[in-house]
């Protein structure tokens, strides 16, 4: 475990250091945010009525969804991984005493969480700022606000996880540009990036919220405005802890195949 | 104008060569289109559902909107595809290749615009046309001349506008050696946000959106021409005013060709 958090350790710090692309970053993110809010502001004007969730609500989910972005984003895979997978460098990671799953992990939960360390506060301060409803509100109560923080770690958590599979079936596949970008657009649709599931029709997003992209960002960014129901809260935890579990085991035992008929591409 | 000819074929060469490069590399290659149109698929995908729920959005249809996306959807490919070595010009300073672009007795612009060729926008570029397709059919728009030329002026500009974006993001290169990702903001932004007319986001926005950077122009004013909700004959030549967009551009790229000093690798 010390190893691992020291590889942990390693990764935060280094990631704390790139503040320019930080604050390129918190620029793009922040016109980002603005223009998605602008977006759903036309269809609110459109017709009211037809909103799933308040307007604030909505905007609070947007904002937060800009914030951490680092943790969400499907497509900040760890580029590293998938050239030392395809250029060889991997058979250095083999010969050490660790196992190769935990050590990505640990270091693709401490890039996610540096950039996002960096990222988060600026747009939020700001955000919070902006007059109502267009800003973020604050969290709905105290409660809201520590389950948010809780399904938030899992969120990130089950993201990874879910990157490690990739990660995984890169061994397999040896070139990661299809499989990357194919997850990369499924992730992203089905777990609320593009618009957010309450957005779906109603029969089809009682399915996704099923699927483990659910259980990514769109559990916390809508606890947080006290958009979910209790029952509905219970269910969509329990729902993220399952994901974790299910997906950080068949990622494992991916590794463990990997590993055995491993191949290194020379280099 | 016999230097003008040999430009176009050295283009023409430059092109084939990347395609026949490509092509070495066919399933990389079709998984690259595939990629590109999933992303955008995912785009259009999110719109369908959002109108499902709304029946318009300030006064726009379901179809009005996916022929404006679709339009847009295009321009950004063809310029892309076009004029992808700019965009991944700030490669090419960071790794001492422009010097070579320079001590060549050619200009530096086709130079560039030939190095990189991006056939797999064609996934873009389907998925564009097939929305296009679809949104005629679902819309009633009394197609007539001037109509046809009006889209034809949109796909001129708006390509024009956005390569002259992607100059200006390889012209920033030359002070600072790397690629700025907010200008991402003007280039994938307009794309996703462009999706909509641009009306819908205010009046400050498309205010912003006609005098700056003329979006609107390729855009919003000539689409109500063609949508009808508009008929100001004015608004089917707007698409080509919109290429004085490219004066800035192309100035800001010589006065950085001049101001270049190589990175030393």
């Amino acid at each position: 475990m010390k190893k691992y958090l020291s590889f942990f350790r390693l990764r935060f710090t280094m990631g704390l250091q790139y503040r320019a692309a930080a604050f390129a970053g918190i620029v793009t993110q922040f016109a980002w945010g603005f223009m998605e809010i602008m977006v759903f502001r036309a269809f609110y004007h459109a017709d009211a009525a037809a909103f799933p969730m308040s307007f604030s609500a909505t905007a609070s989910y947007l904002w937060l969804q800009q914030a951490f972005l680092a943790f969400f984003a499907a497509w900040m895979m760890e580029n590293e991984i998938f050239d030392s997978i395809v250029n060889g460098n991997i058979a250095y990671e083999l010969c050490r005493p660790i196992n190769i799953y935990n050590m990505w992990y640990s270091r693709s939960i401490a890039n996610r969480l540096s950039r996002a360390v960096l990222r988060c506060f600026p747009i939020l301060i700001v955000a919070a700022f902006l007059p109502q409803p267009y800003g973020i509100e604050t969290p709905a109560s105290l409660l809201h606000f520590i389950l948010f923080l809780i399904t938030l770690a899992l969120g990130l958590a089950v993201t990874v996880s879910f990157c490690m599979m990739i990660y995984m079936l890169t061994f397999f596949t040896i070139s990661p540009q299809g499989l990357r970008m194919g997850f990369t657009s499924t992730v992203e649709f089905f777990a609320g990036a593009v618009i957010p599931l309450p957005f779906f029709p109603e029969k089809i997003q009682k399915i996704l919220e099923l699927l483990p992209f659910a259980s990514m960002q769109n559990v916390a960014l809508r606890i947080y405005s006290g958009s979910m129901g209790n029952s509905e809260m219970q269910k969509a935890i329990l729902l993220q802890v399952f994901w974790l579990i299910a997906v950080t085991i068949a990622g494992k035992l991916l590794c463990r195949l990997a590993e055995k008929r491993i191949t290194v591409q020379g280099g | 104008m016999k230097k003008i000819y040999r430009s176009i074929r050295l283009y023409t060469h430059y092109v084939s060569i990347n395609i026949r490069s490509m092509m070495q590399y066919k399933t990389s290659f079709f998984l690259t289109a595939i990629g590109q149109f999933l992303v955008s698929f995912t785009a259009f995908l999110g719109m369908f559902f959002m109108f499902e729920r709304f029946s318009n959005v300030e006064g726009f249809t379901y179809s009005e909107v996916l022929l404006c996306f679709s339009i847009m959807l295009l321009d950004f490919s063809l310029a892309e595809t076009f004029a992808r070595g700019f965009d991944t010009f700030s490669d090419m300073v960071r790794h001492g290749e422009f010097d070579r672009v320079l001590v060549r007795p050619q200009n530096e612009i086709i130079q560039v615009l030939g190095s990189k060729f991006e056939l797999t926008r064609i996934g873009r570029m389907i998925q564009s046309i097939a929305m296009f397709a679809y949104g005629i059919s679902k819309s009633q728009i009394a197609w007539n001349f001037p109509k046809i030329l009006t889209v034809v002026f949109m796909l001129i500009g708006g390509t024009a506008v956005f390569s002259a974006l992607f100059v200006i993001y390889a012209s920033l290169c030359f002070f600072t050696l790397d690629g700025l990702e907010f200008i991402n903001v003007f280039t994938d932004g307009a794309r996703e946000f462009g999706k909509y007319p641009i009306g819908i986001y205010g009046e400050k926005m498309l205010r912003f959106a006609t005098f700056f950077i003329p979006y609107a122009l390729i855009q919003y004013y000539p689409l109500l021409y063609v949508l009808g909700h508009r008929s100001d004959t004015i608004l089917i030549f707007l698409p080509l005013l919109a290429c004085w967009f490219l004066i800035p551009a192309l100035l800001l790229w010589k006065f950085g060709v001049r101001h270049y000093k190589s990175s030393g690798s």
